[in-house]
Order: C-alpha cells, then structure tokens, then sequence
C-alpha cells in the first residue's frame, strides 16, 4: 500500500513539479491551496506525510502546524514545511511549533523526496 | 511816637513769636499729636498769603487811584474756590498721588518727567517772583520809613540796609523752617502755623484800621457811606477790558503762582479741606477788602495833598496819633510781607533744587552720588542755598530798581508771567491728547511775548526796549509794536499782553500738541493726571495703621514666609516698645519691610506693594515702571529657562522620533526584503524545479517536456516583470523618474490602454462603457505613464472582475483644471477591509493563480499618478470595484532638484 502525501500549496506551478516528483516514486498526492479549510482537509485524509508552504491565502502555514499539533488527532503526524521567505527567525519559528523538517524555497528535487521518504519512516 | 529802635524790636519779638509757633507746631506734627494742625481753617488761613503787602497796602492805594478796580484781584480767586473748587480738588489729588511738590514738577510729571520742562517752569517761575520779592522788600522798607519819617534820624539810614536785613531775616526763617526736615511730601507744617497765624494779624489790622476811619473819622456807616458818594472815587472810570482781564488774571494766580500752588496743592493734608476752604477763603477776602474803600476816601481827604496812598494804612492812624493801631497796622503788612516771602522762596527753592541743581549735581558727580545713597544731606544743603539764592536775587532786584515806577506795578506783570503755565496745566489735566513738545512750544511762546509785550517794556522806554522799537515796532515792523501786536492799538497795555501772550501760548500748546506724538512715558502719565480719581484713592487716615500693620504682615509672610515675616514683625514692634506682634507703620519700619522684601521681589515691586497697602500715597507711573522692569527681567529669564528646557524636550522628541521612524523603516525594510524574496524565490522555484525535472528524467513525454518548458519560461517572465516593476516602483517613489510631457487625445489613450489588453486570457468577454465625446478631452502630461495606469486598471479588472457577465464601465469627468477618469466593473468590489492597503506594495488580495503579478500594480499606479500631479482613489460603494483616477489637464512643471 502506497503512503499518502498531503501537499498543502497555492501556486499552482510548485503543486505540479512536488506532484510529479511524488509520484513518480509511488507516493499518492492529495493537493489543497486554501489555507482556512487546511486542517479540515487534514483531518480527513489522514495522510502520511503533510507539506506545508507558510504563505498561504486565508491561514498561514503556522497557524495550521500549530493546530496539527495541538489539536489533531494525530498530533505527530510529519510535517514538512517549505517556505519561500527563506527567514531564520521563520525557520526558528517552525522549529518552535514542533516541525518535522524545515526547507527553503528553492529546493532540489532530491532533497524534498529524501525529506518525504525520511519523514514516513522509509 | 515810636522810636525806630522800639519799631526793630517789635519786629523782632514778632518773629520770635513766630518763631515759637512755628517750632511748637513741628514738635506737635513730630509727635503725631498735630490732628488740629491740619484743620481745614489753618488751611483756609494759609491760603491768605494771597494776599502780600501789595495787597495789604496797595489795594488803598489801587481804589484811591483806579477805584472799584482793586475788587477783581480778590474777585477772581472767589470765582475760582466757588465756582472752581472741582478743579482745585482734582489738582490736589493729582499733586497727593503723584507726589507733587511744586508747580514745575507738577508740568514735568506730567508730560513724562521731562526735566526741560521742569527747568522752563522753574525760570519763569523765578524771574515772575524776583520782582514780587522785591516789591515786598520795598513795601516793609517803606513801612519803615513812615514810622521814620517825623523823627529825622532815621532819614538818613540807608533802605538798602534795611531791606537787606529783612531780607537776610527771612532767609534764616525760611531755611530754619523750610528745610528742617525733607519729608517726601514737602509739608511744612511749622511755616503753615505761622503763615495762619499771620493771616489773623493781617486781618485783624486792616479791620482795626477799617473801624478806626469808618466809626473814629467818620460818624459811622451812613456817614461813610456819603464820604465815599462825595469822594472821586466814586467816579473813578471803570474799563470793562480792564475787569475782565484782571479778574481773569487773579482767577489763574490761585494756582499758577508758585506760593499759592505751594500752599493750596503741596502743603494740603486732606482734599476735603477745599470744601471749607471753598466758603471760608472767599469770605476771608471779602473781610480784606471790606474796608479799602473807606480807608481810602478817609485818607484822601484828612492827608496832606501828594501823601502816597499805598500808605494810609500807616499814615491814617499815624496822623491821628494812634501808635498802637499803626504798630499794629505794620505788623500787619510786616506779616503779609514775610509770609509771601516765606512761602515764595520755598516754593522756588524746591523748584530750583529739584530741576536745576540737584541734575546738575548729579550729572557732576556722576553715578558715585546716587550710589552713595544718602542724597539727603545734599538736597538739603541745595534747598538752602537755593532760598538764599532766591532772597539775593530779590534783594539785588530791589536795590537795583528800588523806588522805580517799574516796582509798583510788578504785581500785575508777575501774575501775567506766571499765568503763561495755565494752557500747559489745564490742558495737561484734562486733555490726554497734550504733550511735551505742546507744553514746551506754549511755555516758550507764552514767556516770549510776555517778555515782549509786558515785562520789558516795564522797565520804561530804553531801559531794555526802546523807545523806537515801542513806538514803530522792531525794524519798522508796525504790527509788531510790543505794546500793539497785530495792530491792536486801543487795547490797554496789561490787558493786551494777558491776551496776546495767552492766546498765542494756547495757540502753540494745542497745535503743537495735535502735531506731536507723545511718548509711553507721558501717555501713562497723561492717563493718571487726566483719570486720577479712577486711579486713586481718597486719602488715608491714621486710623487705619492697626489694620495695614495686619495687611503688611499677610503680604509680607506671602512672600518672605511665615516664620521670617512674623520674627521681622516681632522684633520691629519690640524694638518700638510694643508688645505682640504689629509695629507702628513708621516710615523706619517701612524702609526695613521694603528692604527685606527687595530681597524677593526687588525694591520697586516692594515699595510698589508697601506704598499700596500703606496708601500714604498710591503708586506712581514711575514705581509701575519700575515695576514693570523687573517684572519683564525675570519674565525674561523664565522665559529663557523655559526655552531651554522647550529646545532640549524638542530635540529629545525627535531624537526619539527620528529612532522610532528608523525602527519603522528598519521593519518597513525587512518586511519589503521578506516580501521580495517571496515574491523572487516562488517562481525560482518552479523553474529550479522543472529544470531539474527535465535534466533528469528521461522518459517525459513530449507533450509534458513542452509543459514544463512553457511553465519555465512563463516563470522566467514573470521574474523579469518582477524585478522591472521593482525597479520602477523605486525610480517612482523616489521622484527620480524623468517625466515626458506631451499632448495627447484622452481617448487615443484609453483606446491604446484597451487594445494593450485585450490579448489576455482573463476577461476576454469583457463588455467595455464608454462615452467617447466626452473623452474628446486633449491633455498635456506624460501620456505613456497614464496609459500605464489606464491598463494597469484595465486589466486589473479583467483579471478580477468575477461577475457573469463583466462589464467595465469608464466615465470621463472635466471640471476646471482637473480631469477624472472612474473604471467601474460590476464584480463583487474589494472588501471594505482591504480597500485601505490596495495601494501598499504586496498587497495581492486574491490567490497567486488569478493574479498573475507580484501585487506592485497599483503601488506603481499611486506613485505615477503622484508624480502627474494628480491622484488615484479607490471609490468604495460603486457596485463592483471601482477606481478614481484624477489628474490636471496640463502637467505642472515639476522643480528640478
């Protein structure tokens, strides 16, 4: 049975290129671009691995991993965040929410199937 | 018959007597117990030194030669004390609260203590007087010499002898008196004693005379009655020119001669004494006069032929042997004589020692006198040459013109000289409008053609004029004839300078007044003479000392404090030999409050406040000013202080403000690069990741190979587009971009916008509403800028207008100098909460997909449309998002910088 991937992102093209890395190694990838209904979407997938983008329309990705983790059901579920702020203080941030990992945009491709693969205990 | 030697000594032990009341009236006023010392009849008798030995004596001479004329000489100060007493009481309060001390400083206060003024007064002042002590040396003399003149021994003495001792007697008792002590307001009140006292003796001995013909010579009242119809008295010619000048004349000498102003204004103790003095005065002249015309018509008629008639008075009782009454007949003239004297010297000496010598002394000395601070020694050794000065210049008067015609009718020209003050006075009180420079020109001209027409000529043809200039005028100028001015011929001469030299005086006191601008000095001093009873107050009374001894201590602890105020108090009351804790208000005690209160307040603002509690006399323009000077010192230094402190909070606030501005940018910063990088590493990131995508797999097919190579190169765009709005925004917001104005057709605009437009995807069922005819508008700025802002709009909402059917409409508005041009879609608008930070940089509303640009659309369009002049607004409530843009219809110039 393949692991689920939940991709949390607004711009379309980003969507697209995680997707086709994705499952190109056998991942099935749920997508979501809206951040107010994010944790409901969540909540119903239950999927294996969660990225994250920060900026995201109505909710940002913290105000999400922040409820991921304190009242989800499974609260620790992996998540990989991915912003394009690229900050420290946003990295410290994510960090103090209890993020799984914390990468900057631009990323390599490997990196992030390393990462999901890593996360899901593979 | 009286020997000369007895006659001496008479004189003597009558002013020995004097001597004694005067000394024993000062002990009283020193010892506070002096309360009948200042009753309103002592003040009403001193008025009587109205009357001198010319009075005395020549009013008999005056009605057997002129007739009823002598009557208007104590017709005039009537009209004035009953009729005028209003006017005499504003001048005492004046003279009370400004602490006036003679008629030349009355002028100089005035008109702002101008001492020039001061020193012109003071020089007619003594040139009219001289003359009149003179004439009272001359009347004792020859008052001697009636005595003298049946016993031949005495012939032979010389009159210039007597006349100097007199006048070196009345020296002594002028600056024994005069000049005891200085007290600030210039009260005599052992010289008032003895000047009363004389004032009962001069009328006690013209009524005695007076009884003596009408009941000893004639039969009684109806005899004398038909004497005088008999006499040629009774058919003397009276001119009616000669009445109302004279009358007019004696009216001003009430208050314009220096020995009536020292009287009437300086030595008053109580301004209600006018009210007595108003009744009492006119009735004490009346007695004076009662008996002249029957002395006069008796001596006439028992005295040989070629008797002097300004003698009856001695010669009538003489002739009938009656020594005791002749005594007393002398002693009558000795007194009115001396007290004028007196008077008159005190009077001018303080004139001539306050306006002349003491400035002249102190320019002299410099600054070291004042410093010195015990002026008192000098002012009064000053005081006291000055009335010797005064007597030797009337003695040196009297022995140079002695005997002369010139003498006898001094009176009358004196009275004209003096009189020349009444404009500057009159006017000074009751007209604001007078200045110094009125004054002076008035004083001037009036003293010059007095000189002129009535004081020269006097002297009697070339003894300063002469005969030539007065019979045809300086340089045959015939209409400058001293005694004809103008061509006045019929005029008597008296009369005539009485008009001329007053009515040229007025003339040149009001012209000069209406042409001259008065200076803050005399403006405050002309609104306390003009308005001294709204300034002032009644005066004070003893009475009140308990009270203001309470007020003094209240003020006094408001500012030295409690415990240091009461300990000064304490310990003044002690040091005076009374229990608890109020002193006497003694002028000691005040000297000690003022100086310790100086040491707060400084010493005019203390004296200011003693003075006004004390209310002995209210505070003067000059204590204000001083005041006012101290007062403006430390306001000053308050102020700087202030200003200091104001400059250091000033710059602390934008120190603070420049730091917390800095901050703000500092975040502005941070957030702008964060919001950068986003917007950068987004589409950094698709292309990183497809490129990768495409190095990598090899089996893409090729349709999605092209997929990813459009979103890489879409991206790659949208970078570009990036980094130039970046750059423009930058360009924009810094006012660095060049504008290239030119002239452009409002709708070839909007057309060129519309078809830049419609290749995109989004909105291409866009329905455009337009009116051209009114786009029809030509415009001069920067065509290309605006168009950027026409599409930006355009497209913007295309890209977001989310209705079924979109429409855009555009509407042109042309209202003066300003253009609007409304985009108004019919989608579903921008929410109220967001329409505040459209115009921000990175204010994407909507997802990236729809959007498409980096939210720096519209913060470009603000910033052009700033730099066209105009402006660009969202309009809230239109239906479907809608934008105002407005702009003015020729670009202004912008400033290079």
């Amino acid at each position: 049975m393949s692991k689920e991937v939940l991709l949390i992102e607004d711009e379309p093209n980003i969507i697209e290129a995680i997707r086709f890395i994705l499952s190109r190694d056998g991942w099935v990838v749920h997508t979501h671009s809206d951040g107010t209904t994010a944790f409901e979407k969540i909540t119903e997938k239950q999927p294996d691995v969660i990225i994250l983008d920060v900026m995201l329309p109505g909710r940002s990705g913290f105000d999400i991993l922040h409820d991921v983790r304190s009242v989800s059901e499974r609260p620790d579920i992996p998540v990989l965040m991915l912003t394009a702020k690229g900050q420290s203080k946003d990295r410290a941030r994510a960090e103090e929410l209890g993020v799984s990992k914390f990468m900057s945009k631009p990323f390599s491709n490997t990196d992030v199937l390393a990462a999901v693969r890593e996360l899901a205990g593979q | 018959m009286i020997s000369f030697n007895l006659l001496v000594g008479i004189c003597l032990a009558y002013v020995v007597f004097l001597f004694l009341v005067a000394f024993l009236a000062e002990r009283r006023a020193a010892r506070g117990l002096g309360g009948w010392l200042r009753s309103p009849m002592v003040y009403t008798l001193s008025l009587s030194v109205y009357c001198t030995a010319w009075t005395f004596y020549g009013a008999v001479g005056y009605a057997a030669r002129s007739g009823l004329e002598f009557v208007t000489i104590y017709l005039g100060p009537t009209l004035v004390l009953v009729g005028w007493w209003w006017f005499l009481r504003k001048l005492v309060r004046i003279g009370q609260t400004q602490r006036i001390t003679s008629i030349a400083d009355l002028i100089s206060s005035r008109y702002g203590k101008s001492n020039m003024l001061g020193v012109m007064v003071t020089l007619i002042a003594v040139i009219g007087t001289t003359p009149y002590i003179a004439l009272q040396l001359q009347s004792v003399t020859l008052s001697f010499t009636v005595f003298a003149g049946e016993g031949a021994k005495w012939i032979s003495q010389d009159h210039n002898a007597t006349a100097f001792w007199v006048a070196v007697g009345l020296a002594l008792f002028t600056v024994l008196f005069g000049t005891r002590n200085l007290d600030a307001n210039e009260r005599h009140h052992g010289v008032v004693i003895a000047i009363a006292v004389e004032a009962v003796v001069k009328l006690v001995a013209l009524i005695a005379i007076g009884i003596l013909v009408v009941w000893g010579v004639a039969g009684g009242p109806t005899d004398m009655i038909n004497r005088i119809a008999e006499s040629p008295i009774a058919n003397a010619q009276i001119s009616s020119s000669r009445w109302v000048g004279l009358t007019f004349l004696s009216a001003a000498a009430i208050f314009t001669l220096p020995r009536m102003f020292q009287v009437l204004v300086v030595e008053n103790a109580d301004e209600n004494h006018l009210a007595t003095a108003s009744w009492a005065f006119p009735l004490y002249l009346m007695l004076m006069s009662l008996f002249v015309v029957p002395i006069a018509v008796t001596g006439l008629a028992i005295l040989p032929e070629g008797s002097n008639p300004d003698l009856f008075v001695l010669s009538i009782p003489l002739s009938l042997g009656q020594n005791g009454l002749a005594t007393l007949a002398f002693l009558g003239g000795f007194s009115s004589a001396t007290s004028m004297v007196i008077v008159a010297s005190i009077a001018l000496s303080t004139m001539v020692s306050n306006h002349i010598v003491m400035p002249l002394f102190l320019r002299w000395q410099g600054a070291s006198a004042t410093i010195s601070g015990d002026v008192r020694t000098l002012v009064l050794r000053s005081r006291r040459i000055s009335i010797a000065a005064v007597l030797v210049l009337g003695y040196a008067y009297y022995s140079l013109t002695g005997g002369t015609e010139a003498l006898a009718a001094i009176g009358l020209i004196s009275f004209t000289g003096v009189a020349q003050v009444l404009p500057a006075m009159i006017g000074g009180i009751f007209w604001r409008g007078a200045t110094r420079v009125g004054a002076a020109a008035g004083l001037s001209v009036g003293f010059i053609v007095w000189a002129y027409t009535l004081f020269l000529p006097s002297f009697g043809p070339d003894a300063f004029l002469s005969s030539g200039i007065l019979q045809n005028g300086p340089f045959d100028i015939n209409w400058l004839r001293p005694q004809a001015l103008f061509g006045v011929t019929d005029m008597d001469p008296l009369v005539h300078a009485i008009f001329w030299s007053l009515i040229l005086n007025s003339f040149a006191f009001f012209g000069a007044s209406l042409i001259s601008f008065p200076s803050p000095m005399e403006r405050l001093q002309g609104a306390q003479f003009v308005n001294v009873f709204d300034h002032s107050r009644a005066t004070w009374t003893w009475t009140e000392g308990h009270a203001q001894a309470e007020d003094l201590l209240m003020m006094a602890q408001r500012i030295l404090g409690s415990e240091d105020a009461q300990a000064l108090f304490r310990h003044a009351a002690e040091e005076q030999g009374k229990q608890g804790y109020l002193p006497e208000i003694t002028p000691r005690f005040m000297e000690t409050l003022e100086r310790e209160l100086s040491g707060s307040v400084g010493a005019a603002t203390a004296h200011a406040m003693v003075s006004q509690i004390v209310g002995r006399s209210s505070v003067s323009v000059e204590d204000l000013m001083a005041v006012a000077d101290e007062t403006a010192q430390i306001l000053e230094y308050s102020t700087r202080l202030e200003q200091q402190s104001e400059e250091l909070s000033r710059t602390a606030r934008q120190l603070q403000e420049a730091n917390q501005k800095l901050t703000e940018l500092s975040v502005q910063k941070d957030a702008f690069l964060s919001q950068i990088s986003h917007e950068l590493r987004t589409p950094m990131t698709s292309i990183r990741a497809f490129s990768e995508i495409l190095m990598e797999t090899d089996m893409l097919t090729p349709e999605e190979q092209k997929n990813y190579s459009t979103i890489i190169h879409d991206e790659a765009i949208r970078l570009t587009r990036l980094l130039d709005d970046l750059l423009d925004l930058s360009v924009l917001e810094r006012g660095k971009v060049t504008l290239n104005a030119q002239e452009g057709n409002l709708s070839d605009l909007l057309d060129k916008a519309m078809s830049a437009t419609s290749s995109m995807e989004d909105g291409a069922d866009m329905v455009y509403s337009r009116r051209k005819i009114r786009e029809d508008i030509v415009v001069r700025t920067d065509t290309d800028r605006l168009s950027q802002v026409f599409i930006n709009l355009i497209a913007n909402a295309r890209k977001y207008c989310d209705a079924e059917h979109p429409r855009l409409k555009i509407k042109v508005t042309h209202r003066g100098d300003m253009v609007t041009v409304d985009f108004v879609d019919n989608g579903s608008g921008i929410p109220t909460k967001s329409q505040a930070i459209i115009f921000e940089k990175f204010s994407r509303l909507s997802d990236q997909a729809a959007a498409g640009g980096a939210g720096l659309g519209l913060a470009i369009c603000k910033e052009i449309m700033a730099n066209l002049g105009g402006d660009i607004v969202y309009l809230p409530g239109q239906g479907g998002a809608a934008f105002r843009v407005s702009f003015p219809l020729d670009m202004p110039e912008r400033e290079e910088d």
